[in-house]
C-alpha cells in the first residue's frame, strides 16, 4: 500500500432507509479507487459497514454506489476523479444506489432491477436444437452491429439509479431491461422477439422512456441505452402497426 | 405510455408539424398584410379548404394533447389511472369542441 499524501473526509451512509451520514478520517494515497477508501474503512474503522464488490476490476458489476451524487463503479473511479486532485480538504460522500430500497449501509436490494429484466425478456429464446448446425453471422451485418453496441452491459444498475423516469414511475423496466431486450432483438437465433416486443409495448416499457440520456452520460461501459430504447420504439411501433403486437 | 398511444402521438405530432408552420405563415401575412377580421372572415367563409385545413389540425391536437396530459398526469400527479382516463378523454372533447367551434365561426358564419 502506498504512502498517505493526505487525509479524505468521507460520509459513508449507515442503516437503512432511514439511516443517514456518518463521516471517517481515511488517508488519501495515489490512484486510489473509491472502492478502496469504502474497502478501508471497513477494515480499519468499522467492521460492521456493509458493501459489494466481488472483481474489482469492472467485470461483475456488483460494487455501483452513489458517489458525491452521481451512481458510479466505485471499483474503477479513482478518487481524484471525483474530488480533483486538489489535496487539501478533499470531501467525498458515498451512498447506496438510487431508485433501489436499501439493505444496509452500502448495499441494495436489486431483486426489482432483476426482474424487470425478465419482465423485459431478457432471456434468450432458442430457435434451434443442437443437432441444428450453428448459425452464420456476419460481424458486419446491421443487426449483429446493433446487437454489438448494447451487449456489454455489465448489470450495476447505474443507468437504473440515474434515470429520473426509473425515479417516478416504478413500472417503467428501465435502460438496461430495455438495452437487454435490445441486443436480443437483434439476435437472428432468438425465437422470443413477439413476446418481447408484446412486453415492451405495455405501459412500464420503452415508450415511458423520456430521452433524457442519463444513462448513456452514467454508463460506465460507454453504452447508449437511450439509442437502444429509441430502436426499440420504432421496432415495437412497426410490429403494431403490422398487427404482430397488440396494445 | 403504451404503443397504440405512441403511435397515435407521434402521427399527430408528424400531422401538425407542417400544420403549424402552415399556420404561423398566415398569422404573419395577416398582421403584415392588416386584414381586419372582416377582411379574415370574407376569405374563410364558406371554403371548403380551411375548413378541412382547421377541422385536421383540432383533431390532431385534441388527440395529441390528451395524450401529453396524461402522460403528465400518470407520472406527476397522485390521481389513479382510471381516473387520468376519464380527466384526458374528456379534456380531449372539450379541446375538440372549442376547436371546432372556432372554425365554425370563421368558415359558416
Amino acid at each position: 500500500m502506498s504512502e498517505a499524501i493526505s487525509e479524505l473526509s468521507v460520509s459513508l451512509w449507515r442503516g437503512g432507509g432511514d439511516g443517514r451520514y456518518e463521516t471517517y478520517a481515511v488517508p488519501r494515497r495515489e490512484n486510489q479507487t473509491v472502492l478502496d477508501v469504502v474497502t478501508f474503512v471497513q477494515r480499519h474503522i468499522d467492521p460492521t459497514l456493509s458493501y459489494r464488490f466481488a472483481c474489482r476490476v469492472g467485470v461483475c458489476g456488483s460494487c455501483a454506489m452513489t458517489v458525491n451524487g452521481k451512481p458510479r463503479w466505485t471499483c474503477r473511479t479513482h478518487v481524484s476523479r471525483v474530488v480533483g486532485t486538489d489535496a487539501g480538504g478533499a470531501q467525498l460522500e458515498i451512498g447506496p444506489l438510487e431508485n433501489l430500497p436499501v439493505i444496509k449501509d452500502l448495499a441494495t436490494d436489486m431483486a426489482a432491477f432483476f426482474a424487470k429484466w425478465q419482465e423485459a425478456q431478457g432471456v434468450f429464446a432458442p430457435s434451434k436444437t443442437r443437432h441444428d448446425a450453428i448459425e452464420q453471422i456476419s460481424p458486419a451485418s446491421p443487426a449483429r452491429r446493433a446487437a454489438d453496441a448494447a451487449i456489454e452491459c455489465i448489470n450495476c444498475g447505474v443507468c437504473y439509479a440515474g434515470c429520473d423516469t426509473v425515479r417516478w414511475n416504478s413500472d417503467y423496466l428501465g435502460p438496461a431491461a430495455l438495452t437487454r431486450a435490445f441486443t436480443l432483438v437483434n439476435d437472428v437465433r432468438d425465437a422470443g422477439n413477439t413476446a418481447r416486443l408484446q412486453a415492451i409495448a405495455a405501459t412500464g416499457g420503452c415508450h415511458a422512456c423520456h430521452s433524457h440520456q442519463s444513462c448513456q452520460e452514467l454508463c460506465p461501459q460507454s453504452l447508449n441505452p437511450t439509442a437502444a430504447i429509441a430502436a426499440l420504439k420504432r421496432h415495437t411501433a412497426a410490429a403494431y402497426l403490422k398487427g404482430e403486437i397488440k396494445a | 405510455m403504451n404503443v397504440r398511444l405512441y403511435v397515435w402521438q407521434r402521427t399527430t405530432a408528424a400531422l401538425m408539424a407542417p400544420l403549424v408552420l402552415i399556420h404561423i405563415a398566415v398569422i404573419f401575412y395577416a398582421t403584415r398584410q392588416g386584414l381586419s377580421a372582416a377582411d379574415i372572415l370574407s376569405r374563410t367563409h364558406g371554403s371548403v379548404a380551411w375548413a378541412t385545413f382547421y377541422g385536421i389540425f383540432v383533431a390532431a391536437v385534441a388527440v395529441h394533447a390528451s395524450i401529453g396530459v396524461r402522460n403528465i398526469l400518470s407520472e406527476w400527479s397522485p390521481l389513479k389511472a382510471r381516473a387520468i382516463d376519464v380527466f384526458v378523454i374528456l379534456f380531449g372533447i372539450a379541446l375538440a369542441i372549442l376547436g371546432f367551434r372556432a372554425i365554425a365561426a370563421l368558415v359558416l358564419a
